[in-house]
């Protein structure tokens, strides 16, 4: 081979590693603080809690239903207040989408109370060790994760759902299409 | 862009200023010089022959050693910029740094919160500036050293005399060379440790070549130490968590996703008593009162056999038990385990007495654990003290008189109780908040007078693992020996030619000229070889 040629091409070679080594560096630094962080689009992570009757929640076994996943604490105003929509739409949507609401470490008195004072009867679970809210990276609280039939994330909402068409909205879009 | 062929026969790649052979000047420039420029021996620097095509555009950008001291003068400045006011990571957490900045610092720290210098070595512009360092790092010394290498492995014994004549030390004679007194040159050159060659009446001795390498072993040094910095970013290869962990609590240990717990059995802060020590510590405590000794947790740690699925009930089996001091890690796997923080009496249970508020009888002690309360405490004989409501942070009523909590932390309890008593079954409400005591629904009886408190520590341990450091401490030792090599050794060149009744003599070094020009002295001491004079006045 032509030494010149061959020297480009050692050239573009070095500076190609070299190039990469930097794009890759910078991306992962740049991605570093969402890197983790669930977004529209992702597969909803798989996790099981259990329920203030006992009952085993796993996520991956409601495949084929729309799901609607939330995270609150008995302190939280917001929570308060979209509490009684969502018990709403529980029952209009009963068997096409699931409730499933993650208390976020509290005791098991201050949640079955509540549970009581709102008359909610759909699924309710602590979250003892925060586990399955560090999965999903929860900051504030409510978060609200609407999840598909097919498991992965169709939106993601921060902050209470104060508004009654707001919540059937959500609704409607994960609902099984047949 | 043809070889330069020299008159010596040696074909020299395009950019050679000296024969790689003979030492001849190939160029005008260098022709007309005194004295020739050995950094590199006179050899084709490679980025200064093409300039063709982009990459070799780009190539000969980063080659430029002029380039790479801007770079580093610029890293310098913008470094020293981020040290002006603390960065965003040391300032508060609780505060917008947005905020903090202006009402801290002013406009000053407006402007430097706008133009980003608050997060300056996470920055982008600045990642890319030690980005740019590295890459000049690997071209500037490809683009020396094998040029470099190669003239030294080409030089012939038998330099032309233009060569030598453009020494710094240089020596010409009418005469010729004595084989007694070459004899004696040798016996002193090997002496001395050098290695000779001979050719045709010239001699060429040489020793610590390798010095010459030292400042590209030295870079090598410094680019591991790059790529160690940037391994940092590889995820699993450097965590940095923080935990806080109350007395008795178990909790999963961040960082090691979900494999392993840590229980915290018990804080201790210790502090040294007056008179313990009374030379090193008394004067220190009436000073200040306390004088801490030891900061510890006792650990245990366990692994976790149903890890996997998040939310699933924990198997844990005991790995070890470990009192993490400061300075004493608990270590396991590649992690360590710090004690970092603490935080003192953090409220744990209350005790109340259901009490006649007339006669002052008590009829029992109910004990509400904050973090897990009971519905219902009976106190036997028909007594109860129904739970009603519990708001761990108290912040108040609203519209409807409801109370609320404005978190789910323990800082300022409040209770709504029910008590029954044989009098009274339906029981009465009492709203029940540290040092007050309200009756919503009317006069009562009873009352739940407090009793005690209990309190427990929080410990805070920091969760590092770091798995570059060996990365970064064999750079770092590569470094070192590059600064040796380069440092502590000289490459000392000797020349010696007959040549058509003349004897020519030269030296060369790479630094340290009064050295070699002793060691010469010493050499050809006594022989009729003249002594080579430094001709450099400085």
């Amino acid at each position: 081979m032509d030494k010149k040629k061959k020297r480009l091409y050692i050239r573009t070679a070095i500076l190609g590693v070299l190039a990469g080594l930097v794009i890759y560096t910078l991306y992962t630094n740049l991605t570093k603080d969402s890197r983790g962080t669930l977004e529209a689009g992702d597969k909803a992570p798989d996790f099981v809690l259990t329920d203030m009757s006992g009952e085993q929640h796993r996520l991956s076994d409601y495949e084929g239903k729309g799901v609607f996943l939330n995270f609150w604490g008995t302190w939280c105003e917001p929570c308060k207040k979209e509490m009684p929509h969502m018990e709403k739409m529980a029952q209009e949507y009963a068997g096409e989408v699931e409730i499933l609401a993650v208390n976020v470490g509290e005791s098991n008195f201050q949640v079955q109370n509540f549970a009581e004072q709102y008359g909610l009867t759909f699924p309710i679970a602590i979250d003892k060790s925060k586990e399955v809210m560090n999965t999903y990276g929860v900051n504030p609280l409510p978060t609200t994760f609407m999840i598909k039939p097919d498991g992965t994330i169709d939106q993601i909402v921060i902050g209470g759902l104060i508004v009654e068409d707001q919540v059937r909205a959500l609704f409607e879009r994960v609902k099984p299409s047949s | 862009m043809g070889k330069v062929k020299c008159e010596c026969g040696h074909v020299n790649p395009h950019g050679t200023i000296l024969c790689e052979s003979c030492g001849r000047a190939l160029t005008e420039e260098a022709k007309k010089e005194n004295l020739v420029d050995m950094r590199y021996e006179g050899s084709a620097r490679r980025s200064q022959t093409y300039n063709k095509t982009i990459i070799d555009k780009v190539w000969n950008f980063f080659s430029s050693v002029k380039v790479g001291i801007w770079i580093i003068v610029l890293i310098l400045v913008a470094a020293s910029f981020g040290t002006i006011l603390p960065q965003e990571f040391y300032i508060p957490s609780n505060v917008e740094p947005e905020v903090y900045y202006e009402d801290v610092y002013g406009w000053f720290g407006k402007i430097y919160y706008m133009i980003g210098f608050h997060d300056l070595y996470n920055s982008i512009w600045f990642s890319a500036l030690i980005a740019a360092l590295g890459v000049s790092l690997v071209i500037c010394s490809l683009d020396r050293v094998i040029p470099l290498y190669r003239a030294l492995k080409t030089q012939r014994v038998d330099r032309h005399e233009s060569f030598m004549k453009k020494q710094r030390l240089f020596a010409e004679q009418t005469g010729s060379l004595q084989e007694a007194d070459m004899e004696k040159v040798r016996a002193e050159l090997k002496k001395k440790h050098y290695k000779i060659r001979e050719k045709n009446g010239s001699l060429l001795a040489e020793k610590n070549r390798f010095s010459r390498w030292g400042p590209y072993v030295n870079h090598v040094g410094l680019i591991l130490f790059l790529v160690g910095a940037m391994l940092r970013s590889v995820q699993g290869m450097y965590v940095d968590e923080l935990l806080w962990i109350r007395e008795g609590e178990t909790l999963q240990i961040p960082g090691t996703d979900g494999e392993y717990y840590v229980k915290n059995d018990q804080f201790t802060l210790e502090n040294y008593e007056e008179g313990e020590d009374p030379e090193v510590f008394n004067e220190a405590i009436n000073r200040v009162g306390t004088v801490a000794k030891n900061y510890q947790t006792d650990a245990i740690l366990y692994h976790d056999e149903n890890n996997g699925l998040p939310g699933a009930k924990p198997e844990l089996s005991e790995v070890k038990h470990d009192d993490i001091q400061v300075n004493e890690p608990m270590k396991f796997d590649n992690f360590a385990v710090y004690q970092t923080s603490f935080r003192q009496d953090e409220m744990k249970a209350m005790h109340f007495a259901l009490t006649n508020k007339v006669t002052g009888e008590e009829f029992g002690e109910v004990v509400v654990d904050l973090f897990d309360q009971q519905e219902m405490y009976d106190l036997g004989n028909g007594y109860k003290v129904e739970l009603l409501g519990y708001y761990p942070d108290f912040d108040g009523f609203t519209e409807e008189g409801e109370p609320t909590s404005k978190s789910p932390l323990p800082n300022k309890p409040a209770f709504l109780f029910n008590m029954i008593s044989p009098e009274k079954p339906d029981g009465e409400v009492s709203f029940v908040e540290i040092q007050n005591t309200m009756e919503p629904l009317g006069e009562t009886t009873y009352k739940m007078a407090f009793k005690n408190l209990e309190t427990r520590d929080v410990s805070a341990l920091t969760i590092r693992k770091d798995l570059t450091l060996p990365i970064l401490s064999i750079g770092g030792i590569i470094f070192m020996i590059g600064v040796i090599q380069g440092a502590y050794w000289n490459h000392r060149r000797i020349w010696i030619r007959e040549k058509d009744g003349s004897i020519y003599t030269a030296g060369h070094t790479n630094k340290n000229w009064h050295g070699l020009k002793r060691e010469i002295h010493t050499i050809l001491e006594g022989t009729a070889v003249p002594e080579p004079e430094d001709r450099q006045t400085d």
